[in-house]
């Protein structure tokens, strides 16, 4: 059986139970990814990221709703879901005192291959993924970048359709985030299909084809990048202020040109139809009430505004 | 089938992590041998030359319990490095994850047991082959109870810390109320009574029953009874920690 999706998910459920009382982590979540796409899942933390994508990988049972994954029913047959997806965690999957080699074949016979094709696959993964120099020295003597690669290269060994990345690049130094950047972009000329979690904006922007939102275990936005700017519509002004934001607010509210804002922690941003026009109409207003800012700045909306309007936070501040 | 070949990937990739860190086995050896060497000749002159065929197989049973009680700690690492969730998205058995563990805890057990039954020779113990090897399998079913439990409540727990005192203080009754140290003969009535619940005492009656050569002792099928039942269900309820997502 196929389907068009290589992901679908009907009103995917999950809570738990904690000291506190239940916990909605993820509230119905639809999604729908094509063959071939590389397709980005943004949140704050504690949204109900990895707790969906924990489900997807059939490490966690859903409490509620329905998955296809390549084909294969999450819920009726978990084990072939298992066989044609892989899973990439984001604390790493490698043992210290084993080397890259020695993880491949095993991972590779786990999913069931014979000692030949275990030893030739990882032979083709470590090529693939340029492990050459390291891969029969013990995991505990790689780099982070390097350590990262083989992960990778453990998620793909048995050669699945759809592979599920939890936040691929976190802890990276930009140089290995590049390198990182290709080798998803590899993956996909290759033909597969790739879900990937990201607390970098502009990672999702240059690498991923659609992108979805999720907050409090909703999704709250999906679509291409240039879509979700585009449905907020004008421009971005970006006071800096030293204080009183909450003035500065109070004194532009009911402005005719002015859309939105958001209060930022050092500043006000500002959602105008006309940045140009707007701008000294905002600074004529701001003085009129004493509120002193530091700068100004007229931006186009970027991913960070669409997140910042969709979930009324900033990626970045909950990445720190 | 399938289990079979799992369970035997699972073994012998953690043997191999336990072959290269080898000094462990000798470690967990150690606290049996201190009372083989320094608890023993306390009790030559109670048991007189009877002493160390009374002795070793008590310290069998307890070198069961104490070498596989902590085997959690080892997962509880492996779990930190993400190694089993690595695992648990491949279709690889879950049952098999835990078997091929309790396997390699269970290979180690047993070449730790051989090793103290040959250097408790010198001192005078003597044992047969038949009843050596019915106790190596009764320590076998003892491994896989207390193996099973560890990695149950560390896949629950997920900390070293938490591990750590919870073992102690479980292993520290069920080890004076099994009649290790001296046997429950000696005990009044009431400690008796207790220790009728503690199957681990009567795997000592067994052991002991098997290395004086009383092969049609009640206690060696009882203890079997009692100690296979008990390690049938805890490997069902560690296989389901294996299998759920704990989180």
């Amino acid at each position: 059986m196929t389907t068009d999706g290589m992901i679908e998910t009907s009103a995917l459920r999950k809570s738990f139970k904690t000291r506190g009382g239940v916990v909605e982590a993820v509230r119905g979540v639809d999604l729908k990814v094509g063959e071939g796409e590389v397709f980005g899942f943004l949140g704050p933390n504690g949204a109900g990221k990895t707790t969906t994508l924990r489900m997807l990988a059939t490490l966690l049972e859903p409490d509620g709703g329905e998955a296809t994954l390549a084909g294969a029913d999450l819920r009726r047959e978990p084990g072939e879901v298992r066989h044609r997806i892989g899973y990439v965690a984001q604390g790493g999957a490698t043992w210290d005192d084993v080397t890259a080699r020695e993880e491949l074949v095993l991972q590779g016979r786990l999913y069931g291959m014979g000692k030949a094709q275990a030893r030739e696959r990882a032979a083709a993964a470590i090529t693939g993924f340029q492990l050459d120099s390291f891969a029969d020295r013990r995991c505990k003597t790689y780099s982070g970048g390097q350590r990262r690669r083989v992960d990778i290269a453990l998620g793909i060994v048995h050669r699945p359709r759809l592979l599920f990345l939890d936040e691929p690049t976190t802890g990276l130094d930009p140089q290995s985030r590049a390198h990182m950047w290709d080798e998803i972009r590899r993956l996909r000329n290759e033909g597969m299909t790739v879900f990937l979690t990201t607390h970098y904006l502009e990672e999702a922007d240059a690498l991923c084809d659609r992108i979805a939102i999720i907050d409090h275990g909703q999704v709250v936005a999906e679509g291409t990048s240039g879509d979700l700017k585009r449905e907020i519509a004008g421009d971005v002004v970006t006071l800096g202020m030293a204080g009183r934001v909450a003035d500065a607010a109070t004194a532009l509210k009911g402005e005719p040109y002015l859309r939105d804002s958001e209060q930022l922690e050092s500043g006000l941003r500002l959602y105008v139809d006309q940045g140009a026009t707007a701008m000294p109409q905002i600074m004529r207003v701001l003085d009129a009430a004493g509120v002193e800012f530091t700068s100004v700045e007229l931006h186009r909306p970027s991913l960070d505004d669409v997140f910042l309007a969709k979930t009324g936070r900033l990626l970045r501040e909950d990445a720190a | 089938m399938k289990l079979l070949r799992d369970t035997w990937l699972v073994f012998a990739r953690s043997m191999s992590l336990t072959v290269r860190q080898p000094v462990w086995v000798v470690v967990m050896l150690m606290q049996p041998l201190f009372f083989l060497l320094l608890f023993g000749p306390l009790l030559k002159p109670l048991f007189g030359d009877d002493a160390y065929k009374i002795f070793v197989p008590a310290l069998l049973v307890m070198l069961a319990m104490f070498s596989t009680m902590f085997v959690g700690f080892g997962l509880i690492a492996e779990l930190r490095a993400g190694v089993i969730e690595r695992m648990r998205v491949t279709p690889v058995s879950r049952l098999a994850l835990l078997l091929g563990r309790a396997a390699r805890d269970i290979a180690v057990l047993l070449f730790q047991a051989v090793v103290l039954v040959l250097l408790a020779i010198p001192f005078g113990l003597s044992v047969r082959v038949v009843p050596l090897l019915l106790t190596l399998v009764l320590l076998a079913v003892i491994g896989l109870l207390c193996t099973s439990l560890s990695y149950a409540v560390s896949l629950i727990l997920r900390s070293e810390d938490a591990l750590a005192p919870l073992a102690n203080a479980v292993s520290q009754p069920l080890l004076l109320l099994s009649g290790i140290l001296l046997p429950l003969s000696l005990a009044p009535k009431w400690l008796q009574t207790i220790a009728n619940f503690n199957p681990f005492a009567w795997a000592v009656d067994a052991s002991k029953a098997l290395f004086a050569g009383r092969l049609s002792d009640d206690s060696i099928w009882q203890s079997g009874i009692i100690l296979g039942g008990l390690a049938l269900l805890a490997v069902f309820w560690s296989a389901r920690q294996f299998a759920r997502g704990v989180r």
